[in-house]
């Protein structure tokens, strides 16, 4: 008997009994749907967290300044005042991991612009800073190595900033006072968004030259971090090695005593963020398997009472000329069509679940073509699995005696 | 009925009298835990193409045992068998589920056809299992059916037709697929006398065009149709004897009252 017969006698089978195929067909229907739905999620969620970490630059370094116990917690950061300008010229000349690094300053400002207020960071860094980031000018440009040297009021602001100050009036070259010193606006940022990692605004922030900042607005000469990129991506775990050692022995501190200062590696934190996708996917398809498998119990319950109920039927088809394969064949078809079936409408509601959360949450939509071919594989799988015993039982039925059978 | 649609004829006239099935010293046992039940004890016969036989005994005397082992579902404990010179004990499973669907068509006491599943699809079962194309299969269901006088009601379920109707779907499934045998285990059981008499009409027809036929009755107005009456008690052939003067179910009608329905 050909595929296409066997398939058909199958599909009919199955329609006699309606409302059964459906309810057998429910558990590997919701396991494969929640699996595609989140598995849907759960990429696009992984691809915008990596993304947007790897528009920070994947070589770059951060260190900051604070007590880091043994256990690797962080202490007050900022609290310490051991962190200076020099370590920085020191990371630059003795780490041939470090491609560059630019000093950081923080304070919070109260920004005006006419009747505008606006409260934000103000940040005090150097020009390659913007670089490192990898972070473009929509408007204007970055200041200059002068006007760090020269100490002037001039200021980079970010998107954020930008709209709640001047919304659609021209910004650059207009003057704003930050807590109260006027500053002149040289360049905005391009909107970098709610980082996926730390959950803030990144764009809600203002950057002034270093210089400026600690003279005039905070009057602390130390650094509260040190943005340095590594020459690769592979390199930065050296340069994070590398500058530990360095700074370490810059600050005296003793084996035995805490670090005054953390170096956080983005590309770590990348790798972090994978991990937790790979895990959240290994979670994803055990929450899989676990339904498949009910899924698959339900059809080889249906499919066992389905052989018994149709013991006569299997009898007249032994005695017409059906061979044990053909029986074996056709009720195998039929658990795989269940499976097959309930698979198939399952990915279709998977899919749509999937559209509709990335949708509310402006994620993109991550299903990839893979992802499907492996559920339908699964399920059909998982037809043949739990399908099998039924259709040997059924094979081995003696015809006689099924014939006999009330 | 049609001549030229009737399944397998076999050159009926030319090897009238070649062999068709040979049993020697068959025996069935059937082992209920301590207890062997023996329920063929020796049976040996012979038939001929295009003979018609009726078995005929008390129930309980191996007359359904020995119908399952002619028609290849069940084999012998003891003994040979041969079809058209094939040695059948010696066959696996799915040689012998080949048989069954080429040479052998069997008619059951109780029907036996799917419910839920029109005519023309329980006829075209044997054909789904043989080598032949689903067109030609449902080409050669559809004359069986013509042939048992069923053309118009190929779409019918089983639930839809009378007992007759019914039993006569069953005989054109067995007939389909061209069998050199046709066996049946009291066709006429659950059928009222009238219609009993129909099929064996249709029966004496079949065998007219050449079709050896083994029936079972415990009937003996049914086996007087037949040519041949073989008597089995205890497992063992107690009478094997030709039918004289046999009369035509055909005519037999004329002379019975018509039923209501
Ligand atoms: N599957 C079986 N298991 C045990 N005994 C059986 C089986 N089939 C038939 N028998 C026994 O074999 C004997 C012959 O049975 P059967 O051939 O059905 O008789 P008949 O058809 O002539 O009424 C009976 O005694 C019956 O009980
Ligand atoms: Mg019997």
């Amino acid at each position: 008997m050909d595929l296409l017969a066997i398939i058909r006698i199958a599909m009919r089978a199955l329609g006699r009994n309606k409302m059964r195929s459906i309810l057998t067909m429910l558990g590997i229907m919701i396991g494969v749907g929640a699996v595609i739905a989140m598995l849907g999620v759960g990429q696009g969620a992984r691809q915008t967290v990596q993304e947007q970490i790897q528009a920070m630059g994947s070589n770059l370094l951060f260190v900051g300044a604070g007590t880091v116990t043994r256990s690797g917690m962080h202490m007050g950061w900022g609290s310490t005042k051991s962190l200076i300008y020099d370590d920085m010229l020191a990371i630059m000349r003795e780490c041939p991991t470090a491609h560059a690094a630019a000093p950081g300053s923080s304070s919070s400002g109260q920004v005006v612009f006419g009747n505008d207020n606006w409260a934000t960071r103000v940040n005090g860094t150097e020009p390659q800073y913007f670089d490192i980031r990898v972070w473009p000018f929509q408007e204007g440009s970055a200041f200059t190595q002068n006007d760090v040297e020269m100490a002037a009021n001039v200021a980079v602001i970010g998107e954020t900033v930008r709209k709640n100050l001047f919304g659609a009036t021209n910004s650059i070259g207009q003057t704003i006072r930050i807590n109260n010193l006027p500053f002149r606006v040289v360049g905005v940022l391009v909107p970098k968004g709610t980082s996926a990692a730390m959950g803030d605004d990144q764009d809600d922030i203002i950057l002034v030259p270093i210089t400026t900042l600690q003279k005039k607005i905070t009057g602390q000469n130390w650094l509260r971090w040190i943005m340095v990129s590594a020459v690769s991506r592979q390199a930065s775990y050296a340069a994070q090695q590398q500058i530990a050692a360095l700074l370490r022995d810059r600050h005296r501190i003793r084996p035995a005593e805490d670090d005054d200062f953390f170096v956080r590696n983005l590309a770590d934190m990348a790798d972090v963020a994978d991990e937790a996708g790979r895990v959240m996917t290994l979670l994803l398809a055990s929450i899989a398997g676990v339904s498949l498998i009910v899924g698959g119990i339900g059809i080889m319950n249906i499919m066992l009472v389905s052989v018994t109920e149709r013991t006569r039927e299997i009898g007249v088809r032994m005695a017409v000329g059906a061979t044990e394969r053909d029986v074996q064949q056709q009720f195998l078809t039929e658990a795989v069509v269940l499976s097959l079936l309930g698979g198939g409408i399952g990915i279709l509601f998977g899919l749509s679940a999937s559209y509709l959360i990335t949708k509310t949450l402006g994620w993109p939509v991550l299903v990839s073509p893979v992802v499907i071919v492996i559920a339908v594989l699964f399920s059909m799988a998982v037809g043949v699995f739990f399908g099998f015993y039924p259709a040997s039982r059924a094979a081995q039925l003696d015809p006689i005696e099924a014939l006999r059978y009330e | 009925m049609a001549t030229t649609s009737q399944p397998d004829v076999k050159g009926a006239t030319k090897q009238d009298h070649e062999t068709i099935i040979l049993v020697r010293d068959v025996h069935k046992y059937y082992e209920l835990g301590e207890i062997r039940v023996h329920a063929l004890r020796g049976v040996s016969i012979e038939i001929k193409r295009g003979d018609f036989v009726t078995i005929m005994g008390a129930s309980g005397s191996g007359k359904s045992t020995f119908m399952n082992i002619l028609g290849c579902l069940d084999q012998p404990s003891a003994g040979r068998y041969l079809l058209e010179n094939i040695e059948v004990s010696g066959l696996s499973k799915r040689q012998l589920a080949a048989i069954r669907n080429h040479k052998i068509g069997f008619v059951f006491q109780g029907f036996n056809l799917l419910s839920r599943t029109t005519a023309l699809e329980n006829v075209e079962l044997p054909t789904l299992y043989a080598r032949i194309s689903k067109a030609e299969g449902e080409k050669r269901s559809r004359e069986a059916l013509a042939l048992v006088g069923l053309g118009d009601r190929v779409a019918h379920f089983p639930s839809q037709l009378s007992g007759g109707q019914q039993q006569r779907v069953a005989i054109a499934r067995a007939l389909v697929n061209q069998p050199s045998i046709l066996l049946a285990d009291e066709p006429t059981g659950n059928l009222d006398s009238r219609t009993a008499v129909e099929i064996m009409d249709i029966f004496q027809k079949l065998n007219d065009d050449g079709l050896t036929i083994v029936l079972v009755t415990h009937e003996p107005d049914i086996a007087q149709f037949a040519k041949r009456s073989i008597q089995f008690r205890d497992g063992r052939i107690r009478r094997d004897e030709r039918i004289l003067n046999r009369p035509r179910a055909s005519e037999v009608i004329q002379n019975l009252p018509k039923l209501e329905d």
